[in-house]
């Protein structure tokens, strides 16, 4: 579904990406673990467009995507669901949400749709006409993703979700990601917390300054000595 | 053996100058001396500007404001007694009888006193300004410091008893002439390149390349952006001076936002930081406004050197955005080691040559 | 007059003029709000608008023909200014984008001076009479020019058609996110550009208004008539908080009475009716607040921009994050 090939990206003269590729499925939960300034964040602004690489080229479903602007890589399917949620906090819960389906034309679709995010974030139903600055950070959270899958994505970039969340909503926050990719869609997730992230995983990938080192399957990389001494605080 | 090269070559630029100053003033050429008064006066203007809003990066609009109170200030001070009585009947008591029209021979003794006096009561306004001015950052410091310019205008067009209002003000003597302006180009030009290599220049740059600081602006930041403010009013003032007993009559009007584009456009072409940008900014775009006028007397299209100077000032920002010398300065040592090449390859032409 | 007249009168004015800050303060702060430009030649789209409707009435052009090639000449304008000069500057410093708003600015002033030329008219050009605003309403004991009415009512309906469209439709509401997170509002799939495009574009539509009834009440154009009123509406903006295209709006009125009110207060000393005052209260007004300090007004005006920008740069509703302001 999506193919990344020898990529390097540039962050003005500094080399933040060298020589990355990945893949992911149709399907497939993949992830990227790795440590702070790994590359990781880069990986996903470059495939959602915000960033272009240097060298290399990023397909999706056999579509070069590395030329394409932001939106409309947004589009084709691809949402990325940034770092720090960056919501639009002056604006409520429900234009969040219209935001979110900003590419959408079909208006019963968009409130089929939103009715499905409800069902998964009841709680901004609750909230639909408070200021999203009003949130807690679990509920941002949950409106940012809720705001991702607005836009009926295929495949779905999630950046570092569970950043700032208390362990109680980390779990809840896993158990959703699992939901969204039980309902069909493909997940690239970036995560510090390497040990839920491979637990959810099919597969994944590990960066250490701006390369890829090791590509396994989630299980393998679980019980790779190498990861549990870096990631896992040896098996936590 | 380095520093005596870039004194060589210093005194080479210094003496071309000179040559080219005396054959002007001997040509009695009055359009080129006009040309070349004016350059003069704009050099001190965008040197004067270079040093706070290219050193500190605190982008002020409102130098002109400084120019205009430099005008003002000095041809009230020199206007002779007689005129003063006719022409400013309602100055105040204590002003009324100063006249600083003395000269010791030929030297105008009170236009410098003129001069002086409005150069430091500028730089007084300038710090009390500055205080209030120098702690925003970024765009709003310009729109602030323009803010300064309307209060400036407005005051000078109220002021009456003082300015004549909106009324023009003449019978100045016109004691500015090429070695005058030039004299006063030689120390602008001097002290700002000094300060520049100075550690005050140093911190100046300094602050203004680190960002995080200037946003909380602390004392750190506070005293070179107050000391580039003060010293670049002075400067400007001076300029105000010399205008002001160039032209003979002005109005409020003059010292206004073209003055202050034009000015800014000459700084942007030469260069934010580059006092040598500061000579070569202001010759590129007298060059280009003298022709493009020329252009205009012949096709009355009156509008269009302002338009083609704005355009090329949009193209400048847009694809070479440090100008045309950056913070690069003239190679002097270089220039000295060029010339002597030069002349011995002529001398090894001229004695091969027969 | 009495006093509650007097009061009465004055308000009108002030709401008049701050009609007019408000509808340029909007543009202006909707334009900032996403690309962190202070876009000086708006005064100039205004200015421009004014020489269109100008220009076309002379040439015996029917006025509501004149009006639409008013609004469409200044928005072809805007777009122009917005695709070749800024666009380029989009991620250069904001002082560089500043200067070049000032040079875009040149450009058009100039033009509009060249075309006089070319039309044969003078520097400073008379305004076309428009009949429908001419002239004042009676209200009892009051006497309202109709183009202070006008301008009242259409800058009340058109700022509420511009508070519709940012909160009801979904581009008003992009251009609100492109202001907040211009990163976060590509990630959802909003084409900047065209939002960036659309706020030039309503910016001309308001800039436009504005400027016909300031020519009106003017009398005249001339090619700098926009420096001013650009100046103010900034202030207007920096009030409200620069950004907030509400705030805009609400620092427009309050300009518009700090204003009036400075020509209103010195006013006072000649209306107080002297029987019942105390001669004391005239003598005050008289001495400490002539009329003299009238003709200040733009120097106070400003010296509270600027300590407004000290004290509180997020304006006074303060409501814009710091990043916004910066």
């Amino acid at each position: 579904m999506l193919q990344i090939d020898h990529i390097d990206v540039y962050y003005g003269k500094i080399q933040t990406l060298k020589d990355v590729s990945l893949r992911v499925d149709d399907g497939e939960l993949v992830t990227l673990i790795g440590s702070n300034g790994a590359g990781k964040s880069t990986t996903l602004r470059t495939i959602s467009g915000l960033l272009r690489p240097k060298q290399g080229s990023i397909t999706y479903n056999g579509q070069r995507i590395d030329h394409l602007k932001p939106h409309e890589v947004v589009r084709l399917g691809v949402v990325h669901c940034p770092e720090g949620r960056r919501l639009f906090g002056h604006l409520s819960v429900g234009e969040n949400l219209r935001l979110g389906a900003v590419t959408q034309t079909d208006s019963a679709e968009i409130e089929r749709t939103r009715g499905e995010v409800y069902e998964l974030f009841p709680k901004l139903k609750e909230r639909n006409n408070q200021l999203a600055a009003t949130l807690s950070g679990g509920e941002q959270q949950m409106l940012a993703i809720g705001r991702a899958l607005m836009s009926r994505p295929k495949l779905l970039l999630l950046d570092e979700p569970s950043l700032g969340l208390a362990p109680l909503l980390v779990e809840a926050l896993f158990a959703i990601i699992r939901q969204i990719k039980a309902r069909g869609v493909t997940i690239l997730l970036v995560e510090q917390n390497a040990w839920l992230a491979l637990e959810v995983a099919d597969r994944g990938y590990v960066m250490e300054t701006g390369k890829i080192i090791l590509a396994d399957s989630a299980a393998a990389l679980r019980t790779n000595p190498q990861v549990e001494e870096a990631y896992l605080g040896g098996g936590a | 053996m380095n520093t005596k090269m870039q004194r060589n070559g210093f005194l080479v630029v210094l003496g071309a100058t000179l040559i080219l100053l005396v054959g002007l003033s001997s040509s009695g050429s009055s359009f080129w001396q006009g040309i070349f008064i004016n350059l003069g006066m704009y050099i001190i203007l965008v040197v004067a500007l270079n040093l706070s809003n290219g050193f500190t990066g605190v982008f002020s609009l409102g130098h002109i404001g400084f120019m205009a109170l430099g005008a003002y200030i000095s041809a009230i001070l020199t206007l002779p007694l007689d005129k003063k009585a006719s022409y400013l009947p309602d100055l105040p008591g204590w002003l009324a009888p100063v006249h600083l029209d003395m000269m010791i021979g030929p030297f105008p003794l009170g236009f410098l006193l003129a001069t002086l006096i409005a150069g430091v009561l500028v730089t007084l306004i300038a710090v009390v300004v500055g205080l209030v001015l120098m702690r925003l950052s970024g765009h709003f410091v310009a729109v602030a410091t323009l803010g300064f310019l309307v209060i400036v205008r407005v005051v000078l067009i109220n002021a009456d008893e003082f300015t004549r209002g909106s009324h023009t003000f003449s019978n100045v003597t016109a004691y500015t002439d090429l070695w005058w302006v030039y004299a006063w180009v030689f120390i602008a030009l001097i002290a700002v390149w000094r300060l520049k290599f100075s550690s005050y220049g140093r911190a100046m740059f300094a602050q203004r390349d680190d960002g995080i600081a200037a946003q909380s602006v602390g004392i750190v930041i506070m005293r070179p952006r107050l000391l580039a403010f003060a010293v670049s009013a002075f400067f400007t003032a001076v300029a105000g001076a010399l205008w002001a007993h160039y032209l003979t009559s002005f109005s409020p009007k003059a010292f206004y936002f073209d003055l202050t584009f034009r000015v800014i456009t000459m700084l942007v072409v030469g260069g934010m930081g580059s006092v040598t940008g500061s000579v070569v900014g202001p010759a590129v775009i007298t060059a280009i406004a003298e022709a493009l006028r020329r252009l205009e007397d012949v096709t009355l299209l009156y509008g269009v050197s302002q338009i083609v100077l704005a355009v090329l000032f949009i193209v400048i920002i847009v694809f070479r955005p440090g100008g045309l010398m950056g913070e690069r300065e003239i190679n002097f040592a270089g220039l000295w080691q060029r010339l002597r090449f030069r002349a011995s390859v002529a001398q090894e032409g001229s004695a091969a040559e027969p | 007059m009495s006093l509650p007249l007097y009061a009465l009168q004055q308000l009108i004015n002030a709401l008049s003029v701050g009609s007019l800050y408000a509808l340029m303060a909007a543009g202006l702060a909707m334009v900032f709000g996403i690309l962190g430009l202070i876009n000086f030649a708006h005064g100039d789209m205004m200015m421009i608008a004014a020489y269109i409707a100008a220009f076309s009435l002379i040439a015996g052009i029917p006025l509501p023909i004149a009006l639409v090639l008013m609004v469409v000449g200044t928005i072809i304008v805007a777009v122009l200014m917005e695709r070749i000069a800024y666009r380029p500057l989009r991620t250069a410093p904001a002082v560089a984008t500043l200067l070049t708003s000032f040079a875009v600015g040149q450009i058009l002033q100039n033009g509009a001076l060249l075309t006089s030329r070319f039309a044969q008219q003078p520097l400073q050009i008379a305004f076309p009479p428009i009949d429908f605003l001419r002239g004042v309403v009676l209200a009892g004991a009051l006497t309202i020019p109709k183009v202070n009415l006008v301008s009242l009512g259409l800058g009340l309906v058109l700022l509420l058609l511009l508070t519709l469209f940012v909160t009801r439709t979904t581009l008003g509401l992009s251009m609100r996110a492109a202001a907040e997170d211009i990163q976060a509002a590509q990630l959802m799939g909003i084409d900047t550009n065209r939002v960036i495009v659309t706020a030039f574009v309503i910016g001309a539509i308001l800039a436009s208004a504005a400027g016909l009834l300031y020519a009106v009440q003017a009398g005249t154009v001339n090619p700098d008539m926009g420096f001013s009123p650009v100046l103010k509406a900034f202030i207007a903006a920096v009030i409200g908080g620069f950004g907030s295209i509400a705030g805009a709006v609400v620092g427009g009125y309050a300009l518009g009475l700090l204003e009036v009110l400075l020509v209103a207060i010195p006013g006072l000393g000649d209306i107080l009716p002297a029987a019942t005052t105390s001669p004391e209260v005239i003598t005050f007004f008289k001495t400490y607040l002539p009329s003299t300090l009238t003709s200040y007004r733009d120097a106070f005006v400003f010296a509270a921009l600027i300590l407004l920008l000290l004290v509180r740069p997020g304006g006074i509703l303060g409501t814009v994050d710091n990043d916004n302001t910066r």
